[in-house]
């Protein structure tokens, strides 16, 4: 085939096969990423509901709607669904599945079959989390970090949790390596390691911690299951055990663990910005080693989660230091995507906006966390809702807000139409102040005192938490209503072209959606890079030739 | 219609891809034993004297058997792998069976030896076991956890080559053809090198 020979139009992804059967056994990658989109949207929600809920329950201070151990069981549903089945999976598994494999110019993973695998994993992980909420004596109450000596003792279904985190792990893991296995055989003809797009680079570092990191939780979490089971201490202190060993082999892999949840998402930051300013990323090369620097600095941080656990002073200060170090490549990143905005033919598009949201949460999350990093302030902040408050703002205002400005960015890639952009706005605007009403009341509680996890509180801290508890109703409006706008645009939003935003990476030059084999011509490649809108004619010329 | 094909697809034959996947995976699986030999480190050092005591109790006879066997069948995977190479297919079954054989034979020992404590009372609940020092409890215990563990890969380890041996008989694993096999013997070697070290941990150091 020539480039000069009309195309003719090939079926769609969607088009190829139909039947349940041909998405839950799909090894299609772009199936399997929608399957994990949708278990994970469903997950969301109910993690949002019991967030909901329990910000209504901390509205006045005393008990309103509940007593304090479906407190406990709930703050820690909310963290297990929200960190194991949506934020660890949810960019990895959705937009790495979907668009890695185009963005090197191949037409699946390495290992289909694998990718498969890994998504059964999660579907019975997942299975066995929810079915801890039917039986004996309820979901377990410990809190997602299942800290020893309570895990081990408490009556809740504290094992069958932990089993379920153990599979999650698992197809993590398997996750992690099918791409790094992917970048290393399948990229395009000419594409070399720095002409890859950065959110190649960001999964691949992420990659690297899933497959390192995760196995030391799954032996850790697995060995609090045996203790439960034979009464042994290995973690319980009156037996014998240790439980600081607990957190130190916990937070060995729950401190790298964040960056498996943030670094994803810069990528996608790297890819939104450079298109809406419609130039070349600046400093390629430096976000790229920045993904790799953070994964290899995360290792050495997990102490600071244990700066009052009981430590040597030299051990802390160490810690402290190398935290204050992953700093450094964090802020190389924003200062790079702001640089890039600069002088640049801005698009003020829907995904350019969740972009900046990000950036800003991002900087309040980072920032606070450098006084969580310093030994002095950290004792007064540790346990209480300002820690809260902090991890919220990275976790959900920095990859979750990410999330969502992917899904705005390929949402014409993956369904094929556009959405209304009004209502994104409006959606976007919602989410944003609520958001920040919420958690920025948060932080300032904590700050003035408030412990977290708790279900009542004094009455000082009444005005602020009411604040809080408002924001979160603002918050939930938005996000109900972005949901709304891009299920409604999925089936009825107008066609979208190959190219909306003007993109030159590689997923800009398939059609929308994508056929099964992704490519329908030879990718075209520029020789300065990913970023070359040098080639954004030719890109665009890809849809002329259709007609 | 014309169909652009592409050169670098995900469903070409890659053999470099899995063995490449499968040596990432291995890593994971020794990070999996290492946190338990940290843990293992960790307490050695709290309970020195009392994981000296109870270490008495082992057979350092049986344990050398067993390695003794885990190693033979080590070469014999090899062996089998070298055999398929040279197109010798009946000898390659051959040498997978001799190594499944050497994995009963690591089973069975390994269930007299356990069967042998679990008699002597030295078990999670046992009388004997809930009068033993702490230190001495926490020895037993993570030797039940960490060969326990071992023993299952031992019988995934086993499994993963009878479909070997299965595939070579039908012929989807072939001359030309034999990563999965490569891959089966790479995962028999890294269950070996664990019990390498699980030996002198829990039977040898006194």
């Amino acid at each position: 085939m020539s480039g000069t020979t009309v195309l003719l139009k090939e079926k769609n992804f969607y088009e190829e096969s139909s039947g349940l059967f041909s998405w839950i056994f799909t090894m299609d990658h772009k199936r399997i990423a929608l399957l994990y989109l949708y278990a994970i949207m469903t997950f969301f929600l109910v993690g949002m509901t019991l967030g909901f809920i329990m910000r209504l329950e901390l509205f006045a201070p005393g008990g309103q709607l509940m007593d304090p151990k479906t407190y406990n069981q709930m703050f820690t549903f909310h963290g297990v669904i929200m960190i194991f089945l949506v934020i660890i999976p949810s960019i990895p598994a959705v937009f790495g599945n979907f668009m890695l494999p185009i963005m090197l110019g191949t037409d699946d993973v390495a290992l289909p079959k694998l990718n498969l695998f890994s998504w059964w994993l999660y579907i019975i992980g997942a299975v066995m989390a929810l079915s801890t909420l039917f039986w004996g004596n309820g979901s377990a109450d410990t809190g997602w970090t299942f800290y020893a000596p309570y895990s081990v003792t408490s009556e809740t279904n504290v094992s069958m949790l932990l089993l379920a985190a153990f599979v999650l792990g698992f197809s993590s893991i398997l996750t992690g390596l099918n791409f790094i296995v992917t970048i290393h055989r399948l990229r395009a003809p000419g594409m070399t390691w720095f002409k890859m797009p950065l959110f190649a680079w960001g999964l691949y570092a992420t990659a690297w911690i899933q497959l390192l990191a995760t196995p030391i939780v799954g032996i850790t979490l697995l060995m609090v299951v045996v203790e439960r089971t034979f009464g042994i201490g290995l973690f319980d202190p009156s037996l014998g055990g240790d439980p600081v060993l607990y957190q130190h082999l916990f937070w060995i892999y729950s401190h790298p663990v964040v960056y498996v949840m943030i670094l994803p998402a810069m990528g996608i930051i790297s890819e939104i910005i450079p298109t809406a300013a419609q130039r070349v990323i600046f400093g390629y090369k430096a976000i790229a080693i920045s993904s790799m620097a953070i994964a290899f600095l995360g290792y050495f941080v997990w102490g600071h989660h244990m700066f009052t656990s009981g430590m040597s002073g030299e051990a802390r200060i160490v810690f402290s230091f190398v935290t204050f170090l992953v700093a450094i490549p964090t802020a190389i990143k924003v200062f790079n995507w702001i640089a890039t905005l600069y002088k640049g033919s801005i698009h003020i598009t829907p995904n350019l906006l969740w972009a900046s949201a990000f950036i800003f949460n991002f900087l309040i999350g980072g920032l606070t966390g450098l006084i969580n990093g310093a030994l002095a302030a950290d004792v007064h902040v540790h346990d209480t809702t300002y820690i809260v408050a902090h991890f919220h703002y990275t976790m959900f205002g920095g990859t979750i807000f990410v999330f969502f400005g992917g899904l705005h960015y390929w949402f014409p890639k993956i369904w094929g139409r556009m959405y209304n952009m009004k209502l994104a706005n409006v959606a976007l605007a919602l989410t944003f102040v609520g958001f920040n009403i919420t958690y920025g009341a948060m932080l300032t509680v904590g700050v003035h005192g408030m412990p977290r996890r708790y279900y009542d509180y004094l009455p000082e801290f009444e005005f602020l938490n009411k604040v809080s508890t408002i924001g979160s109703w603002v918050m939930v409006t938005g996000l109900l209503l972005m949901i709304y706008n891009l299920m409604r645009s999925a089936r009825k939003g107008e066609i979208a072209t190959r190219n909306p935003w003007n993109g030159v990476t590689l997923e800009w030059q398939v059609p929308s959606p994508p056929p099964l084999h992704n490519f329908d011509h030879k990718p075209i490649l520029s020789p300065n890079g990913p970023y070359d809108f040098g080639i954004l004619d030719q890109v665009n010329a890809l849809d002329e030739k259709r007609k | 219609m014309g169909h652009y094909k592409i050169p670098n697809s995900g469903h070409n034959r890659d053999d470099e891809a899995k063995k490449l996947g499968m040596w990432l995976f291995l890593f994971t699986e020794i990070l999996l034993f290492g946190g338990l030999f940290f843990v293992y480190a960790i307490y050695r050092f709290k309970y020195f004297d009392e994981f000296k005591i109870i270490a008495e109790h082992m057979s350092i006879t049986l344990g050398a058997i067993n390695t003794v066997v885990l190693i033979a069948s080590s070469l014999t995977v090899a062996m089998s792998i070298t055999a398929m190479k040279k197109g010798k297919d009946n000898v390659a079954v051959l040498l997978i069976f001799i190594t499944i054989l050497f994995a009963m034979t690591f089973m069975v020992n390994k269930y007299f030896e356990w069967s042998d404590h679990i008699h002597h009372g030295l078990f999670m609940g046992a009388d004997a076991f809930n009068n033993l020092a702490k230190g001495e409890g926490m020895f037993l215990f993570l030797y039940y956890f960490m060969t326990g563990l071992h023993g299952l890969h031992i019988i995934v380890g086993a499994i993963l080559l009878g479909i070997v041996a299965y595939k070579i008989m039908n012929g989807s694993v072939n001359q030309d053809k034999l990563v999965f096999h490569e891959n089966a013997g790479l995962y028999w070697h890294l269950v070996d090198l664990i019990w390498i070290y699980l030996f002198p941990l829990f039977y040898l150091l006194h």
